[in-house]
């Protein structure tokens, strides 16, 4: 299984390296979308503003990116997975793709707001792991749901209805705790808020995995 | 005697009418008389939640069966539970009008309600973009899983980790433990009952009249 997971990464990595087109789109769309921030509040003094746009603008690029992970190729390519690899292990490497292509918008868009915004965190390591567990909940979210949305007609305004509701607990939880971060507070106040973090991950995760088979005995 | 639930519910809901409005409750600064709210807006949320979890019990099993049957439960017990929250909402609504003042705040548990809602509705138009019975059965399934094990995460944990508005949260006079009173819990207990069987009921007899009109249509 693992060799099945590692062959299917590096055949989704080869493609978009090949194509770049879902990398280069979502980072226009990123630079486009902070510069209009900048244009609108040139410099944004209170930290909760600052927290609440950075996480709105990655959540619509992280949305963004996800809706075509099923879509990009077509029915006669999964079929072909399907015949050679276990449902799970596709579901598993779309994952781990989804993830680091977030993870470089995530650490992208975090850059331009340093340079645009400069950094009101006071502790930015420990946003740093933030920002990390956040993603990795918002990508693994967005992977299941884009694949329940690419079995229906209208796929892409699906997947943006589907993952919004679910998605704002995450939200929630990645907001409060990057407040804190940015207010200075250390990992002993933080802690129920990453581990909260950590709980919807292992969550999503594993009813991914679970729930993933179904979606593809049609 | 098959129908004898459906007597206990009659009994149970005219016994919460009317012992509702009439017997003696404790008399509480700002809740005053609107305490007897208890005994209908909180039991709707119960119901819904009773609701929602029995559909995605019958979700579950419809992925193992593969049966149309079962995701006609799933999708009507959602339908009524759907009612039960737009109920509950209206209660707490008109509530918090008299109580603090306001139709809407920005409460946890408001919030927890408004995604509770907006994850069914989502629901719901995932539903109504597939044709084929059987493949629509087997997709909304698997989202009504993940939605709901993420809703329950949800709304047990972030209400725990912020203070709440509503009574018997944050210092707030209200239905704890020492202040219950056994009037109260005459009234409260076999209302909760009386609402879930109610919601039952209803639900069934949307199930029947679904399952008449599928019949019509084959």
């Amino acid at each position: 299984m693992y060799k099945q997971i590692a062959t299917l990464l590096v055949k989704d990595f080869k493609s978009e390296f090949r194509q770049k087109a879902t990398l280069n789109g979502i980072l226009l769309y990123v630079v486009s979308t902070v510069f209009i921030a900048y244009q609108v509040f040139t410099s944004i003094p209170e930290l909760s503003t600052w927290v609440a746009l950075f996480w709105i603008i990655l959540v619509f690029a992280a949305t963004n990116a996800s809706i075509n992970s099923f879509k990009a190729e077509s029915n006669q390519a999964y079929f072909y997975y399907y015949s050679c690899c276990s449902a799970s292990s596709i579901i598993l490497s779309k994952l781990i793709f989804n993830t680091c292509l977030l993870l470089i918008i995530a650490f992208l868009t975090f850059g331009l707001f340093i340079l645009l915004f400069n950094n009101p965190l006071e502790n930015t390591t420990l946003f740093s792991l933030v920002l990390l567990l956040g993603i990795l909940a918002i990508a693994s979210t967005l992977t299941l749901i884009s694949a329940i949305a690419s079995k229906t007609n209208n796929n892409s305004t699906l997947t943006a209805i589907l993952s919004f509701p679910i998605l704002l607990p995450v939200l929630l939880t990645a907001i409060k705790a990057s407040i804190l971060c940015g207010l200075g507070f250390s990992w002993e106040d933080c802690q129920v808020y990453i581990l909260t973090l950590a709980l919807l991950n292992l969550l999503t995760i594993a009813l991914s995995y679970v729930l993933f088979p179904y979606l593809w005995r049609s | 005697m098959r129908n004898w639930w459906k007597a206990i519910t009659i009994f149970l809901l005219l016994y919460t009418i009317i012992g509702g409005f009439l017997i003696e409750v404790p008399k509480q600064v700002i809740l005053y008389e609107t305490i007897r709210n208890l005994y209908f807006h909180v039991p709707m949320w119960f119901s819904m939640i009773i609701l929602f979890f029995a559909s995605t019990l019958f979700s579950i099993k419809n992925l193992s069966s593969g049966s149309i049957a079962d995701d006609t439960k799933a999708v009507e017990l959602v339908n009524t539970g759907i009612i039960f929250g737009i109920l509950g909402t209206i209660t707490g609504s008109i509530w918090a009008k008299y109580t603090w003042g306001a139709w809407w705040t920005n409460d946890v548990k408001l919030n927890g309600s408004a995604i509770t809602m907006l994850i069914y509705l989502a629901y719901m138009v995932l539903r109504g973009s597939m044709d084929d019975e059987q493949k629509r059965a087997r997709i909304s399934a698997v989202y009504n899983i993940f939605a709901f094990v993420l809703l329950i995460v949800f709304i047990g944990i972030l209400p725990r980790m912020t203070d709440s508005l509503h009574p018997g949260n944050g210092g707030n006079p209200g239905f704890n433990n020492y202040d219950l009173d056994d009037n109260m819990k005459m009234v409260f207990y076999p209302a909760v009952i009386g609402w879930i069987l109610l919601g039952f009921w209803i639900a069934s007899i949307r199930i029947r009249i679904n399952n008449v009109q599928q019949q019509l249509m084959n």
